[in-house]
């Protein structure tokens, strides 16, 4: 099996083997992280272009260090020292960027779809590090690496996630990775952060539901997915941090409603003492330092895939059109359902 | 002298659907005959065989956007009429969202002399209902009647208050002229870019409910009742704010709506992050889909409006949540019409028409039909032809069609505006 996409912009399109292939792709990868010597020479003469429209320090770092580890080369664009202050287009920063011939582009993005946008005008693959509350497709692979490393499935678990659900990208991609392997979901959270259309957004038949009280949300968990409260991405008045510790901080007493060892994952940055006790982001049940360590092997793995897949070692056949001689793009759009209504 | 011959003719005005011939004189229509059988003198006349084809009243569109003055690099009142013409309308109603925004009659003036040297469609500005339609003070509403507007609308966002609202309904109903409000309910669809539902979420693009339109149609039917007014509720796109129309109708109110063709082909679930798919209102639900359709067919709905709205390709060409609303509409909305409407046999062909003509012609006040003295402005279109939309060969300025590529059964054919062909395929 190969990945056969050009880029990595979302994990909702991919059926359950390409989720698997990329993670068993992932696992010699983990081995290096073990290594005294971690740098390969796999993709020397590349190079990874690292655009980060919204800030981010540890994706960024991770994205970075991952092809610093296969030996690739990398240019960093990031927002706050970009001619995108000066008021340029995203597609013209892009493009600027794409005529330093980069192999690949890995961007994150406060809009919504902005990946899936850029990877439309450009030929090399595109892997989406996160854009606005869509998905954060290399955070969902790291999380189920996580979760399969230590319960060692990722089949029928299930999984309660908790906090700004509206908000965040990171649950999106792990509904849509866990939910093709019959995991089950509780959303659990302040009701304006948890909308109801949300529980429809798995493929059919993955079973989502809602539940506003953290207690019974948590009551036969394996595994706990705590997010943070993203203020920035807020349009809504919020509730205060005492009402939000009050209902939904996870704590050690709290957490024993859940399967006695039950995992419990978070995204970072935390916020000790608001969504997590430093009590739980501490103690055994947490994999939160694994986190981060699996997700350079992910990166990794996905640079691997996508730069060495894109158009043989050789780089693109001179002349050759990129859009029709290579992989489909890794977007909604190609798979898009049928709607009778419109037919044309 | 110019004569239309072997047509089917629809009529809604005087619910005629028969063959006829059709002899234009000047600008004013002179006579219409069953084939062959029209008794003024016509050997000298230019001949145009519709045979095969409908032939109807001009249609109308009451909202659009021709993005001048100040927009030029969008649309131009000669591109935009051009479009219009190639759509198969003979007149056009403009909303006054423009740089400067058409809240004085010198705009208004500007709008008018700039469309006499235009494609030849009839333009019919609309002027703002409050000053730089910022909701505070009531525009110039008598000066800029009187230099030929046919209503007001503070289009692309609504009249701001409630209490202002009242008062420019009072102040239109004294000047008998239609108030069109865009219904938005401003703080339910802040930040919004579409409607609010599972695709949004699954998307993560920022949704606003239904009820950011319907909450707004409500308050203003209750203040219809309160002045008395006209009040015609654009570009309408949700069952519920569908049935508080009905329901003021129903009162015997002077409340009417439009709908797009966009709103009742297209809904939320075909939206992909392509800024060809975001519009204000946004597609909705399946079910308001469904809703509209029926409001069209049982007369709920009194017109199909295109809301055509172009920004030029830099604008657009964004990330969908930093692109403007609106897409065109001019030259596919006989087309979906027939698509979405009469080849499902969901809408008679007459029904459509009426929406077309009559229908848009009583919102603003005036009359639609075909006979003597009446002027020369005909619609000929196929209801069979096959064609596909190529939006690079629009005459627009803009590309921001999702129709793009499109086939369709059915087109415009011929525009005749004042006894002149202005744009024939």
């Amino acid at each position: 099996m190969t990945y056969r996409y050009r880029d990595l912009l979302a994990l909702e399109p991919l059926s359950a083997d390409e989720l698997t292939f990329l993670l068993d792709q992932s696992r010699p990868f983990q081995e290096i992280q073990r290594h005294p010597l971690k740098k390969l020479a796999t993709l020397r003469g590349k190079t990874v272009a690292l655009a980060f429209f919204e800030n981010s320090t540890r994706t960024r770092i991770s994205f970075g260090t991952a092809a610093s580890r296969l030996g690739a080369d990398t240019m960093n664009l990031q927002a706050e020292s970009s001619s995108v202050k000066k008021g340029e287009s995203l597609l013209d920063t892009v493009q600027t960027l794409d005529a330093m011939k980069p192999d690949c582009l890995v961007m994150r993005h406060a809009s919504s779809g902005a990946a899936d946008f850029v990877a439309r005008h450009l030929d090399i693959p595109v892997i989406n590090a996160g854009d606005g509350t869509h998905e954060h497709p290399s955070q969902g692979l790291l999380d189920a690496l996580t979760i399969r490393d230590r319960l060692g499935k990722i089949d029928n678990l299930n999984v309660t996630i908790l906090g700004d659900l509206q908000h965040s990208r990171v649950a999106r991609s792990n509904i849509h990775l866990l939910g093709k392997f019959g995991c089950r979901f509780t959303l659990c959270g302040p009701a304006m952060w948890v909308p109801r259309e949300l529980e429809k957004i798995g493929a059919p038949g993955v079973s989502i539901r809602r539940v506003f009280k953290l207690e019974e949300a948590l009551e036969d968990a394996d595994v706990v997915l705590v997010l943070r409260v993203q203020t920035e991405r807020m349009h809504e008045p919020s509730i205060s941090n005492e009402d939000y510790v009050l209902g939904y901080q996870l704590n050690a007493e709290r957490l024993r409603h859940a399967k006695p060892n039950a995992l419990v994952l978070h995204p970072g940055p935390m916020n000790r003492g608001s969504e997590i006790t430093s009590e739980v982001a501490d103690g055994s049940q947490s994999c939160v330092l694994e986190q981060v360590t699996n997700g350079i092997a992910v990166r990794m793995a996905l640079l691997f895939l996508l730069i060495s897949g894109a158009a043989g070692d050789g780089g693109h056949p001179a002349g050759t059109s990129a859009e029709d001689s290579q992989a489909p793009r890794n977007r909604r759009s190609t798979d898009k359902k049928e709607v009778p209504h419109a037919s044309d | 002298m110019l004569l239309i011959k072997n047509g089917r003719v629809i009529d809604p005005a005087s619910k005629t659907d028969a063959a006829r011939d059709i002899l234009l004189d000047g600008e004013k229509i002179v006579e219409l005959a069953a084939p062959g059988k029209l008794t003024r003198d016509h050997k000298n006349a230019e001949v145009f065989d519709a045979s095969g084809l409908i032939v109807a009243p001009g249609f109308i569109d009451l909202h659009a956007h021709l993005r001048e003055p100040g927009q030029e690099s969008s649309e131009t009142i000669e591109t935009g009429t051009r479009c219009a013409a190639r759509g198969g309308f003979t007149a056009v109603c403009c909303m006054p969202n423009t740089k400067p925004v058409n809240d004085n009659a010198s705009v208004t003036r500007f709008i008018l002399d700039r469309a006499k040297t235009a494609a030849g469609v009839r333009v019919w500005p609309i002027g703002a209902a409050s000053v730089g339609s910022k909701g505070e003070a009531i525009a110039e509403i008598a000066a800029m009647k009187e230099a030929g507007i046919v209503a007001v609308s503070d289009d692309g966002k609504p009249i701001a208050t409630a209490k202002l609202t009242r008062q420019v309904m009072e102040y239109c109903r004294s000047l008998d002229i239609p108030v069109i409000e865009h219904s938005e309910d401003v703080s339910l669809a802040a930040g919004a870019v579409m409607r609010e539902g599972v695709t949004s979420s699954r998307l993560g693009l920022r949704g606003m409910p239904a009820a950011a339109e319907s909450v707004c149609v409500a308050r203003d039917v209750q203040l219809v009742e309160l002045t008395g007014a006209r009040l015609h509720v654009a570009h309408l796109s949700a069952k519920a704010s569908l049935e508080q129309v009905r329901w003021a109708k129903q009162r015997g109110l002077h409340v009417t709506c439009e709908v797009t063709p966009h709103h009742f082909t297209l809904i939320d679930e075909d939206v992909q992050y392509d800024s060809r798919y975001k519009m204000n209102p946004p597609l909705a639900a399946r079910e308001d889909r469904e809703a509209l359709i029926t409001g069209l067919a049982d007369g709920t709905v009194d017109a199909i409006a295109t809301d055509h709205a172009p920004h030029e390709p830099a604008l657009k060409d964004v990330e969908f949540d930093r692109a403007p609303f609106g897409i065109l509409g001019f030259e596919t909305a006989i087309a979906l019409s027939l698509e979405q409407l009469v080849h499902t046999g969901r809408l008679t062909l007459m029904r459509m028409v009426e929406l077309f003509t009559t229908g848009p012609a009583s919102v603003l006040g005036i009359e639609r039909k075909l006979a003597p003295n009446q002027p020369a402005d005909l619609t000929i279109f196929s209801t069979t032809h096959e064609w596909t939309y190529d939006v690079k060969q629009s005459p627009s300025k803009s590309r921001n069609s999702p129709f793009d590529a499109r086939t369709f059964k059915g087109a415009p054919i011929a525009t005749i505006v004042a006894g002149r062909i202005i744009y024939k395929m």
